[in-house]
């Protein structure tokens, strides 16, 4: 398998590793995938009081091309707002990482992710019923 | 770009210098045709081969005429099997074998089966071997032929054949051993143990790739029916001009094998086991296979929470082979880890080192030094490391498949 040179790098360094507290009220958390098939992802993001993401991190388990998928995303969620966040498209990430077809999964796993996070960050924004 | 490390010596050998040397001179000066009667060209081609053909004997114990030359293990296997089996078909189509041989041997039984012969493929038990009990159950009364290999490739455990050919012999089963992964590693007595077909591989014994060999038992006789037709070399078994200069090279190595195999297996165990105490500083790593009944320079561990193919980019410095065959397109993990019992994840993150005779210990401790480091680094990456370590049931997890 040969990789993208953006691969490699995302890989060899990736960027924004790490979690942040999932119980503060301002942390969205998105985990999706499955070990079984291969990859799993967590991205946590940081949404500040203007609603504008602050910082993003994430983990992946996965093959070089998940792992940067979400590094790629978490610089990329960074002092976005959260409809701008879910702008970002799964074709996006691979035309970026120039993902070959059989690494596309990779790319829609992270656009899940950003998506799962968000979901939940708008979740416990609402007032407990 | 510095080579990587070779650590997969149960793939391919280098040839080892003293063989090369001697395989130089029948490519020019001493080209005969082994075949040839009626000059010195040929006796002499000749004379070389059959001195090979007693130094391939002499190492498992055997007589030189039950030596049959081949293209290498995969074509012994095919001639072994097939060629048992069709010689015999007339007394009966069952056939038995293990889900955990090399291909060579398993599409050899699936094409049988298109032939109209019927194969049980029985699972090992969780640490790679043979249940004798079962291997006896499955015997039936048009039972032919069984094929169980000496050692497995990938986790280098060894069947008990002394045992499993006893069976056999009782049975009236005829028994063939695939020792592709076997010669110089562990010692073949052919004269004691009740073994009627071996197949044999000079490439993963220091030898040169293209060549191998066919043990067929003389007593008693064991039949087989020939795959390639032509000028009735190798007794009607095996037609075809000989290939002198890699039949020269075959036998030297085995006859290094039959000198050296203590000292070279001696080495082989101290790296091994240098390696696993090195490796054995990371939590959840699992050897695959039985560590006990297993040739000294092989071991195969998964490491869990990290997933196969990031592993393999991470050993671009050494050069092993891994349980994920994300080489090719398939993200298939190895048959034989799936047969262990081994789930997906684990069989996916297993790696197989096979150190030989030109590993240094240097190489097993830069090995160690790149394994700990980039796998604690992509731990570090991982989520399911992250709850494994926060307590959590990984397998009590409700995953959102995709």
């Amino acid at each position: 398998m040969a990789y993208s040179d953006k691969v490699l790098d995302h890989y060899e360094n990736p960027r924004n590793v790490g979690s942040f507290d999932k119980n503060d009220l301002s942390v969205g958390t998105g985990m999706v995938g499955a070990p079984a098939c291969g990859d799993v992802m967590k991205l946590h993001i940081k949404v500040g009081p203007n609603g504008v993401i602050e910082e993003a991190r994430f983990k992946t388990y996965g093959c070089g091309s998940a792992i940067a998928s979400s590094s790629l995303v978490t610089e990329w969620l960074r002092g976005k707002t959260l409809d701008q966040a879910l702008s970002i498209k799964n074709t996006d990430i691979a035309e970026e990482l120039a993902l070959p077809p059989v690494k596309i999964h990779c790319s829609v796993l992270a656009e899940d992710a950003i998506k799962a996070a968000i979901n939940d960050y708008r979740t416990k924004q609402q007032p407990a019923a | 770009m510095t080579k990587p490390i070779y650590l997969d010596y149960s793939a391919t050998t280098p040839v080892d210098p003293r063989v090369a040397k001697k395989m130089v001179p029948f490519l020019f000066e001493r080209f005969g045709n082994p075949a040839s009667r009626s000059h010195s060209y040929g006796w002499d081609a000749e004379e070389a081969v059959e001195l090979a053909r007693e130094q391939v004997a002499q190492l498992v114990n055997a007589d030189p005429k039950e030596i049959v030359w081949t293209s290498g293990a995969t074509e012994s296997n095919n001639l072994a099997i097939a060629g048992a089996a069709r010689f015999h078909k007339a007394r009966g189509r069952h056939l038995i074998t293990m889900t955990t041989e090399h291909k060579a041997v398993l599409d050899t039984m699936r094409n049988l089966e298109r032939e109209g012969f019927t194969v049980s493929y029985l699972a090992p038990k969780p640490d790679g071997l043979l249940d004798l009990d079962a291997f006896a159950a499955a015997i039936r009364p048009d039972t032919i032929l069984a094929s169980v290999m000496h050692v497995n490739n990938e986790i280098g455990v060894i069947q008990d054949i002394a045992r499993i050919g006893a069976i056999c012999r009782e049975r009236g089963v005829l028994f063939h051993v695939d020792a592709a992964q076997s010669t110089g590693k562990v010692a073949i007595d052919l004269d004691a143990l009740p073994v009627d077909l071996m197949s044999f591989s000079a490439h993963k014994t220091y030898g040169p790739k293209g060549i191998g060999a066919l043990y067929v038992r003389r007593k008693p006789r064991v039949r087989i029916e020939s795959l390639i037709h032509g000028g009735g070399h190798e007794r009607g078994m095996r037609s075809g001009t000989l290939a002198t200069h890699q039949i020269v090279g075959m036998g030297e190595a085995f006859g290094i094998a039959h000198r050296e195999m203590a000292a070279d297996n001696d080495r082989a165990r101290m790296l091994r086991d240098k390696l696993l105490a090195g490796l054995s500083v990371l939590e959840e790593t699992y050897v695959n296979g039985d560590l006990a009944a297993r040739v000294p320079h092989n071991l195969n561990v998964s490491f869990n929470f990290v997933e196969g193919e990031s592993l393999m980019m991470a050993m671009k410095g050494i050069a092993v082979s891994s349980g994920s065959a994300c080489t090719s397109s398939s993200l298939e993990p190895s048959y034989v880890l799936r047969a262990l019992g081994r789930p997906d994840e684990l069989a996916h993150s297993s790696i197989r080192f096979t150190v030989g005779r030109f590993t240094t210990e240097a190489d097993v401790s830069s090995t160690i030094d790149l394994v700990v480091r980039n796998v604690k680094k992509l731990r570090d990456l991982s989520p399911l490391w992250e709850m494994h370590q926060d307590g959590v049931d990984l397998t009590k997890v409700q995953w959102a498949a995709h």
